[in-house]
This record gives structure tokens, sequence and C-alpha cells, in this order.
């Protein structure tokens, strides 16, 4: 992998000429929460911020958009108004997230609306100050490799930047001058002490290690029941969620004419409606049922089939849930046979 | 090396796979009186006959304005041209389909799913075993099984249905009792016309007249109400027959059909693209093939 240097204070010139490929987008501070939105320099972006209300996931695959207009004659695709987006200050877990969302929305059946998103989207990383609801070192995804254009890391008088695909490296292109190539011992040290320093901030207790067994083990355990008395069914863990890919398509149909479009837009498994069959059968009628879908998920099924937990860590589940059911709570009821306050 | 980056680039471009493509309803008439039956082909002839599947698997079709659901394919691919399909009248799509008319369009996309795996079916004894509507997959592989007859061994039928009314093709399935290529065994529970000639019970009563199978090389297939498969697979697996060789096709809700909606999602597999044909085993280790909060409308 390419790795390159920049002094801090290019970053805001660079940043200010790749807006030539395609809208700039960051962090910006929303009263006390963070949020993704279009910025024109790096002064209106909040680097510090720990994790956005919701993930990346919704530049690639948007809340809700229409997939086809239809008429008698047929169903017309509605693609190419895409906006080409720069997307900066990306976290690692949310790289891991996109890299999820990438096997199930481009392998086997390539969906192309994901893929006109993925492809007209930049993912600008950078590194994180992780705070006490991260837990991207329980889940190995602290660090990325992968699936980045470009990925800055911090090392508080230089970026070290990794050159993650050509389109990055085309941006870099444009403002050559602003890197370097020469990188020195202190550069080794510098980051073998920023990694240091990451691994020393994370306070959450979690440790998903065995968790498939433990799933398999409690599939029947009342702790499911005790955690669906306290659940909601608002599905606000599956819309914060970068990897919850879930989704509804809806026919809307214009008034008095036989025309209209197919909508597609997000959904959650903790929805009574989500398995519901025609004929009324409902193979997740009980919340507990559904409860455990979403967790058997995240940190069961996917590490099965891919070795790894679905879950990234990212801590919006934990910051968000309004009656604190997220990864480490169940995990933690699940071992300890015993559901927290 | 490790692969670096998601090179986009160099990923195979398909059409979109969301694309229903029109088709044209040929005939329509009710099965029973709230099953419908439909043949239906792409509007060009060429089309008509490229179109390929393997019994088991199933199409998402669309009715213009109303919306997309999943379907079982009725026919059989040995007899290119037409797909059919029974569907069942139970909400708001199957009732506007249950209004359309010969000659007009419906969307189709597909066919997805697994389907059942005929090139290992080759070869083996074939037990087929249907419940009610269960019949709409199973039609598809018995029909491909008869056309291709000299390829399979012993084949037996079994279908049970509530009243002789509700059996769906019944004059079809009385002809197979005329041959002698195929054990036909039909049941009713029950028959207030008095016009039912043949065996009274449920579709598990059936398997006191099977005669001596050959278990080891029997493949069982298997389609019902979720509340049947308890009972047929008590019988099944107590003949002998290998657990990965007793079949079924099973149902769940889905708005894509290739595996990205996840609605249809059981553990780590979907059932529009891991299955819908799943094995006995299968079921046993994976808990929730068979939905727990399962009830018998599903199919029947």
């Amino acid at each position: 992998m390419m790795i390159l240097k920049m002094k801090k204070e290019d970053l805001s010139t660079f940043l200010d000429s790749i807006r030539e490929w395609g809208e700039l987008w960051g962090p910006v501070k929303k009263g006390d929460k963070c949020t993704y939105a279009k910025v024109d320099s790096l002064s209106q972006m909040d680097l510090k911020a720990t994790r956005t209300i919701i993930p990346p996931k919704k530049f690639l695959y948007p809340p809700r958009f229409t997939m086809f207009d239809y008429d008698e004659e047929g169903y017309v695709e509605r693609l190419g108004d895409v906006p080409k987006r720069i997307l900066f200050g990306i976290h690692p877990c949310d790289l891991h997230g996109v890299l999820i969302m990438d096997k199930l929305f481009l392998e086997k059946y390539n969906d192309p609306y994901y893929r006109e998103r993925r492809e007209k989207t930049l993912f600008l990383g950078h590194s994180c100050i992780p705070d006490d609801k991260c837990m991207c070192f329980a889940t190995n995804t602290d660090f990325i490799a992968e699936g980045f254009d470009l990925f800055f890391t911090d090392l508080k008088m230089f970026y070290l930047v990794w050159v993650g695909s050509t389109k990055g490296h085309d941006l870099v292109r444009m403002r050559p001058e602003l890197f370097s190539r020469e990188l020195d011992k202190n550069d080794i040290l510098n980051y073998t002490e920023y990694r240091k320093w990451k691994n020393a901030q994370f306070k959450a207790q979690v440790d998903f290690t065995g968790m498939p067994d433990i799933f398999e083990l409690a599939y029947t355990s009342p702790i499911w029941d005790q955690l669906a008395e306290k659940c909601l069914s608002c599905g606000q863990c599956s819309m914060v969620c970068p990897t919850c890919n879930c989704y509804n398509v809806t026919d809307e149909v214009e008034l008095g004419a036989l025309e209209g479009t197919r909508d597609r837009f997000w959904d959650s498994c903790m929805f009574r409606e989500y398995s519901l069959v025609a004929g009324g059968s409902n193979f997740r009628d009980k919340r507990a049922d559904r409860l455990r879908l979403w967790y058997t998920h995240k940190l069961q099924a996917f590490i099965g089939e891919f070795g790894k937990p679905a879950c990234v860590g990212c801590g919006r589940c934990v910051s968000t849930c309004p009656v604190d059911i997220n990864v480490v709570t169940v995990s933690n009821a699940l071992k300890e046979l015993e559901v927290g306050k | 090396m490790k692969k670096m980056c998601v090179v986009l680039d160099e990923r195979e471009v398909q059409d979109n796979p969301f694309k229903p493509e029109m088709f044209r309803i040929v005939r329509r008439y009710p099965l029973t009186s709230d099953v419908n039956f439909f043949q239906a082909r792409p509007m060009d002839v060429d089309e008509a006959l490229k179109f390929n599947y393997l019994p088991g698997q199933f199409i998402m079709l669309s009715v213009v304005g109303e919306g997309e659901a999943p379907f079982c394919i009725s026919s059989s691919p040995t007899r290119p041209g037409l797909l059919e399909f029974c569907i069942r009248n139970v909400g708001t799509l199957t009732s506007s389909l249950s209004n359309l008319k010969e000659n007009q369009t419906i969307g189709i996309r597909g066919p997805y799913g697994n389907g059942f795996p005929m090139d290992k079916l080759e070869g083996k004894d074939i037990m087929i075993v249907a419940g009610g509507l269960g019949v709409a997959p199973l039609r598809s592989l018995l029909l491909n099984i008869l056309d291709d007859r000299d390829k399979f061994g012993k084949v037996t039928y079994m279908y049970g249905a509530r009243t002789p009314e509700l059996m769906l093709f019944r004059d079809e399935f009385m002809r197979f009792k005329e041959r002698d290529d195929i054990n036909c065994l039909l049941a009713v529970e029950k028959d207030e016309s008095g016009t039912w000639k043949d065996k009274f019970g449920m579709v598990t009563s059936l398997f006191k007249d099977l005669g001596p199978i050959d278990a080891k090389n029997t493949v069982a297939v298997v389609c019902g109400p979720p509340v049947m498969y308890k009972f047929v697979m008590e019988h099944v697996v107590k003949l002998g027959i290998p657990k990965h060789q007793i079949l079924m096709t099973l149902e769940r809700r889905m708005k894509c059909g290739i595996g990205k909606c996840g609605h249809c999602a059981i553990e780590y597999l979907y059932t529009c693209i891991d299955g819908p044909v799943f094995s006995w085993w299968d079921v046993l280790h994976m808990k929730e093939l068979i939905g727990r909060g399962a009830s018998d409308k599903t199919f029947a």
C-alpha cells in the first residue's frame, strides 16, 4: 500500500482542490450530536467528533429512493441522478461497515442502485478518538486496510495518508506537491505511539469471544423474553447500524392514473410486519424472536459465514437505544443470565 | 497478497436484476373458489422459449400499481413457452391478480432460488408428498420427472387436500392413477358432496399404502403447510430415508428475491438464494427454517 505524508496545515488546501471532483461532505456539529453535511471547507467540519448519528451507509443506500417509474407499459429504472461526493472524516469502523455492505450488495446479484452510488462516492477516512462507547477493539475493526480511497492518520504535526484506490491516487495527483514520499524512522515511532495511545482509550467492557456458541446455547434462554419486555420495537437500532441493510419496497400510485413509482426504503427486523407472509402467518410474531434475529445477525450468523461479526463496534446502538438494549448489554446478559437495568 | 481496495470497475456489469419484464397472461381460470391458475409468457415468443428454470425455483411477480411478491412456478421446464402459477387469493396483490384477465400484463423477474437438484435426483426413487397449496411447486417437479421418466427410478406421489373441491389439478392427478409408471395416492379429509371415490384421511394416512421402498435410494420431497411437516417427517424418517435426502421447499416474506432485502434471512442463510429448497437435516440444525410462530394458515 502506498503511504504518503502531508503537513497538517495543507489539508485545507487539499480539500479545497479536490472539490473539483465532487461535493465535499464531512462531519459537522448538530446540537450535541454530529452528522454528515455538505461543506465548503475544512473549517466547517468537526474532526474530533466520535460518531455521526447515522453511518455513511445513507450515501450508498439512501433511507428512501425510487427504483422505477412505472405505467401500464412497464417499469423504467431510475438511475443516473446521483451526485459525485467526497466523504471526508470516515472512521475505520464505518469503513468496515461499508465493506460489509459491499459484500451484501455487490456480490452475486449486484445491486445497480448501490453500485452507482458506490462508484460516485469517494471515502476519505480519518483516524478517530475512541470514547467509552467504542468497541471496535472487540470486533477487530479499529484499523482498516481497504475499502477507502484515502485514509488520513493524524500524527499531530503530520498526516500519514494511505492511498487505497486509483481514484484516491487521482486525488493526490491533483495536488502532488502537498504530499511527500519521504518517510523516516520518526514516522514509524509516531505511528507506533499513536496506535498505543488509541488502544489505551477504550473503556467499554465487552468481549465477543465465543459469541456464536453462546447464541446457540442461549437459543431458548428466558433472557430473550426479558429483553423483549423492555424493547419498544422502534427500530432505531437498525437505522443507526452501519451493517443493517434490510429494506422494504412499495409501489406508490399517482392519483387517478395507472402510473407511479416503485420505492425502496429502510426496514427493520424489529417491526412486526417484517416476517409476515400472505394469509397472516408470521414467522417472528414475538418480539423476543425478532430481537434474537437482530442480534444473531450481528454476533453469530456473520461470524459463521465470514469469520467475523457483522458488528463493527461503532457504539451507535449503545448511544441510540432508548431502553439500553445493545450489543454490549445483550451479549453480557446472555453470558451472565441476567438483564442489566 | 491481500486483495487491495474495492475495484468496482472490474466487477461484472449486469442488467438491473430488479427490473420486471412484462409478461402477457395467456390463460387464467379458477382451480378452487380462491385459487387461480395462470399461464403467462414474455411478450416476445423467442424470449418465451428461452425462459429456463428448475422445478422449485420462484419468480418475483409484479402487478402494475399494486406491488411485487414471490410465487413458485407450477409448470415444468420440460414444457417451455408458458409459465404456470397457482395463486391463492389472500392479500391485496393476489386479489388484484385474481381480477386480471387474459391478455393483460404482469411484470416478472427471475427465476430465483436454488430449485430442486435435478441432476442429483437422477437415478433415484422419488417420493413426493404434498399438502394443500404445497402442490404448487411440487407439480413442477412431478411433471418434469414424468416428462423425463427414464432418468428416474420408482415415482410415488402422495397428495392430501381437505375436500375434493380443494384438491388442485384434481383431474390431472386422477389421470396419473391410470398410469403404471407412477404410484399416485390421493386423499381428502372429508367430502360433503359425496363425489369422492378414493381414499379418506390426512396425507399421512397414505403412508400405509406405500408398499416396500428402497429407503437409501429414495429422495423424498415434501411441501405443505408448516403444521404438516412435523407429522409427515415422522413417517418419512421412520421409513429410513436419509435426512439429507428429504427435501422441502419453504415460504418466507421476500422483497427482492436476490439476497439483498433481508426479510427471508434464517441465521446466515437467505431463503431466496440459499433456498427455498432445504433438506430435513438443514431444518434440524437450523432452528428457524420451520418458523416457531408459523401457523397452518401459511400454505393451505
